[in-house]
């Protein structure tokens, strides 16, 4: 009996592998996929060169006033975002104290790195004073009146800084509402329930223009004759319970999915009801629904945009106001391409965050 | 483990009552879960309670640490009534420990952290110290190497193990095992058994919901047959298996033996 030797390997042909077999595979695979690509590739080929010429190799970059953008109108203007910069950054705040809000935020990023950190090994304390001391610094750095700094009105801050301001108060004040909320909806305590549930669904029932009319319009109304009640602070106490509604039901979607015996083993190792949830139960509940917490950070960020029909000149509005201004009238789309990437810059790196986040925490099925 | 190591075993329990359940009744809602039970389980008994599915048996040992409410009755566990006071109800989840069928650790902490959690936040002990215990049992039960792992990594046997340990830092005086073994695969049905045998050798006070008949033979010192709610038949597990007394529980026998 002969030995059977097994043939040599071939090598594939050449239209399955390399650059021809991945063409072939996954753009030309049929007729109908061809000509989708073909017609994709002429789409790509229509939009795109235009748009590169516009905003990047025509564009008018360098000046102080229209003149040079007139000279050139088939390239977008940015002088007018050059010239206009610092009031969408900082609204109607006074230049002079322009590094109030710099020092904020350069105090809030310092704080926050080591949070980064591996090593560091305080960041339960760090985070605290985040949370709790951080925002009485930076509101009397926005304000002014104490140490001699000039006191500067809530209705002057705006632009980019409002914003952030809005957002960041929503979200922090927002998470810790909602998760009350939700432990409420899902208590034992029939008036803690039923509480929660009518506060929720109140809440989620109104559109946030509503809500924001009621803190400008209506609520002024109510109150006695000659209190003041910060317009900014109503907006954001509307924002914060409209915002902590929604955050309610997402956090309760993640309690409903820990399983009961978790919430038994816990019980039977002599936990109470405070320490079970802190210790066993939100943990992984939120790490579960993290992909809808920052949903909805995200819809708050963008939601804050809503402030300026009450009157308060968040970033969009300043934009807005700049074009309307009589010495930049047409520059529209300019304006509003730059909103748009300072809102996407921001939205995605929350995107992005979320998604690491959930890769660190993922221990619960790591094998 | 050899007929000594057994008898042994079971000359160590003693005349104090650990746990006295008279007339006691449970409903949901309309049904009528458990009726009218009667036991008294003294200081170091191993007692293994089976019975068809459906007859009360976890209802019953949940009972004992209060995950279920009874609505009649009175359970005396180590002298304290088991009542809606929070108090009583803390104090007496501090002497019993529970191990569930599906483990229930918790997937988010290493095993160290699940073992060492209570002791930290409830018994309020440093860290260093409560770790040092966690370890000695984790010891106790054969996989202290596993410590730093987290509960997903472990094969379901491990993970028991686990669990037991992780009961057994509290030091309670009595352990109640839910069907401990019902949710393992068969080769690991042993080591969790050989862990298990091994803690009433040290006295333990134990009441097992189990089907594994084997471990009922060598290491009970009752068994007690319940259905429909009720307890059957109660007798010493030599008595139990050769000469039944109740229609119902030869039946039973007959059909898992």
């Amino acid at each position: 009996m002969s030995v059977h030797t097994p043939a040599p390997d071939l090598p594939p042909p050449s239209t399955e592998v390399g650059v021809i077999g991945w063409l072939r595979q996954n753009l030309f695979s049929s007729w109908l996929n061809s000509f989708w690509t073909l017609l994709a590739i002429y789409i790509i080929y229509l939009t795109i060169p235009p748009l590169v010429s516009w905003a990047l190799l025509d564009a008018n970059w360098f000046g102080s006033d229209r003149t040079s953008c007139d000279a050139n109108p088939d390239g977008a203007c940015w002088v007018f975002i050059n010239v206009r910069f610092s009031q969408f950054m900082y609204g109607f705040y006074p230049a002079s104290e322009y590094w109030r809000i710099d020092l904020a935020g350069i105090l809030l990023v310092a704080m926050m790195v080591p949070l980064f950190l591996q090593r560091f090994r305080y960041k339960a304390w760090l985070a605290a004073a985040i949370l709790l001391v951080y925002p009485v610094i930076a509101f009397q750095l926005f304000s002014g009146g104490l140490f001699g700094l000039l006191p500067v009105e809530t209705t002057r801050w705006g632009g980019l800084m409002l914003t952030l301001v809005l957002s960041g108060v929503g979200i922090v004040a927002s998470l810790p509402i909602g998760i009350v909320l939700a432990l409420g909806r899902r208590s034992k305590m029939p008036i803690v329930r039923s509480v929660s549930v009518v506060f929720i669904e109140l809440w989620r029932g109104v559109p946030l223009i509503t809500v924001l009319f009621m803190a400008s319009v209506m609520l002024p109304l109510f109150l006695p004759e000659g209190t003041h009640f910060d317009k900014l602070l109503r907006a954001m106490i509307g924002i914060v319970l409209f915002q902590s509604a929604y955050m309610a039901e997402v956090v309760r979607g993640g309690l409903q999915a820990i399983p009961k015996g978790q919430f038994e083993a816990a019980e039977a190792l002599g936990l109470s009801y405070w320490k079970s949830m802190g210790l066993i139960i939100l943990p992984q509940a939120l790490k579960m629904v993290i992909p809808g917490i920052v949903n909805t950070f995200i819809a708050l960020f963008k939601d804050t945009t809503l402030v300026l029909i009450i009157g308060l000149f968040d970033l969009l509005a300043m934009i807005q106001a700049g074009f309307t201004d009589t010495k930049w009238l047409g520059f529209a789309i300019e304006g509003y391409v730059f909103a748009a990437l300072i809102y996407w810059i921001f939205c995605f790196s929350m995107s992005r965050y979320s998604q690491s986040l959930e890769k660190k925490l993922h221990t619960g099925h790591a094998r | 483990m050899s007929e000594s190591d057994t008898n042994s075993a079971k000359m160590a329990v003693s005349d104090d009552v650990m746990i006295d359940i008279r007339g006691m009744h449970k409903w949901y809602g309309e049904f009528h879960v458990l009726k009218d039970i009667n036991l008294t389980i003294n200081k170091g008994e191993r007692i293994v309670i089976c019975g068809p599915s459906g007859s009360g048996k976890s209802t019953l040992i949940r009972c004992i640490n209060r995950l279920e409410e009874h609505q009649r009755g009175d359970i005396v566990v180590d002298g304290v009534e088991l009542t809606d006071d929070v108090k009583h109800i803390d104090q007496i989840r501090k002497e019993v420990g529970m191990v569930f069928q599906h483990f229930n650790l918790f997937p988010h902490l290493t095993v160290l952290e699940n073992c060492s959690l209570a002791l930290i936040w409830v018994r309020k002990m440093p860290r260093r110290k409560a770790e040092e215990i966690a370890m000695h049992y984790l010891e106790k039960v054969k996989i202290p190497e596993q410590a730093k792992k987290y509960p997903g990594q472990l094969s379901g046997g491990q993970q028991q193990r686990v669990a037991i340990a992780r009961s057994l830092c509290m030091s309670p005086s009595i352990m109640l095992f839910d069907e401990p073994t019902s949710a393992l695969d068969p080769e690991m049905i042993k080591e969790v058994l050989d862990t298990m045998i091994q803690l009433a050798e040290s006295g333990m006070t134990m009441i097992v919901v189990t089907h594994e008949m084997g471990f009922a033979k060598t290491v009970a010192n009752r068994v007690i047959f319940m259905d429909d709610g009720e307890i059957i038949e109660e007798n010493e597990p030599e008595e139990f298996f050769t000469n039944p007394q109740s229609d119902r529980t030869k039946l039973f026998l007959s059909q898992i033996m």
